[in-house]
């Protein structure tokens, strides 16, 4: 009686854990999109330079490798996950300061954000509901990570704009198959940290957003 | 980017990334569970949709 118990209970138990970890990590998430909005407005009424960007980019990412990995297990890392979400936010109003200066620039942001939104959520919704596991994408998603890096750093110097925009095309669906892969994560059990977990998500929205910008502006004749 | 000095930054910063990823894509390819049979289309699918909507977008705008 006792081992039927148990088998019973693990499971029931297992899959508590796991819904535990999808209802903490949207609720962070929803909180740090909010708190990196705040502070992208915030950006904006200061009107910040360009270079603000590429510092708090910088910053974000160093906080990132070094810092969140030491808090992420304990309620420190929370406030790690909205100083980075934070950062991104602001340094994101340096970059929507100079879109609302183009001519089609409010309908480029506005058409960028809702486009991010409807593919998060429907790539969410169809990781949540397809109960595939998409856990075989690591090694594909990890490996276009590394190249798109390398490409990302030979374009700082470089400077070419159809690489760049090559560069946006990639990150785009690399992002995205990188939101099936981490919901997939999440559900499965390979992902028990939801401020990990946030921290993937976020990142994947960010730079969806940020190529849907620059893929929008090339072609709508802003760039 | 007309900051030498931070393309300089921001690169090392992504070059460390790159240092810091290069275990765990390792990882993910040689150990990481492989896909059965339709797993593919599985994820092809809603990326070929990403991908028609934001022609769609592209469009839009």
């Amino acid at each position: 009686m006792n081992r039927f118990n148990q088998t019973i209970a693990q499971p029931a138990q297992s899959a508590l854990a796991v819904n535990k970890v999808i209802k903490n990590t949207y609720m962070l998430l929803s909180a740090t999109l909010l708190f990196s909005g705040v502070m992208a407005m915030v950006s904006m009424f200061f009107a910040m330079p360009p270079m603000a960007y590429l510092i708090s980019v910088i910053g974000a990412m160093l906080l990132g490798m070094f810092v969140l990995p030491r808090t992420a297990n304990s309620s420190a890392g929370l406030g790690v996950i909205f100083l980075i979400t934070g950062m991104l936010g602001f340094g994101l109003g340096a970059i929507l300061t100079l879109y609302l200066q183009l001519p089609h620039g409010p309908q480029t942001i506005a058409t960028a954000l809702g486009g991010t939104g409807v593919i998060f959520l429907g790539l969410s919704g169809y990781a949540l509901t397809s109960k595939r596991d998409f856990s075989f994408m690591g090694g594909f998603v990890f490996a276009g990570m590394l190249v798109m890096m390398v490409a990302i750093v030979a374009n700082i110097f470089l400077s070419l704009p159809f690489l760049s925009l090559a560069i946006s095309a990639g990150v785009m669906l690399l992002m995205s198959a990188y939101i099936l892969f981490q919901t997939s994560q999440m559900i499965n059990g390979g992902e028990t940290n939801y401020i990990y977990a946030t921290y993937s998500l976020y990142m994947a929205i960010f730079n969806i957003f940020i190529s849907l910008l620059q893929i929008l502006g090339v072609f709508g004749g802003d760039d | 980017m007309d900051n030498i000095w931070l393309q300089i930054a921001m690169a090392v910063t992504i070059g460390m990334m790159i240092f810091f990823l290069f275990p765990r894509a390792m990882h993910w390819m040689k150990n990481g569970p492989k896909a059965g049979q339709g797993d593919w289309m599985a994820a092809v699918i809603p990326l070929v949709a990403v991908v028609a909507f934001v022609i769609l977008l592209v469009m839009m705008v």
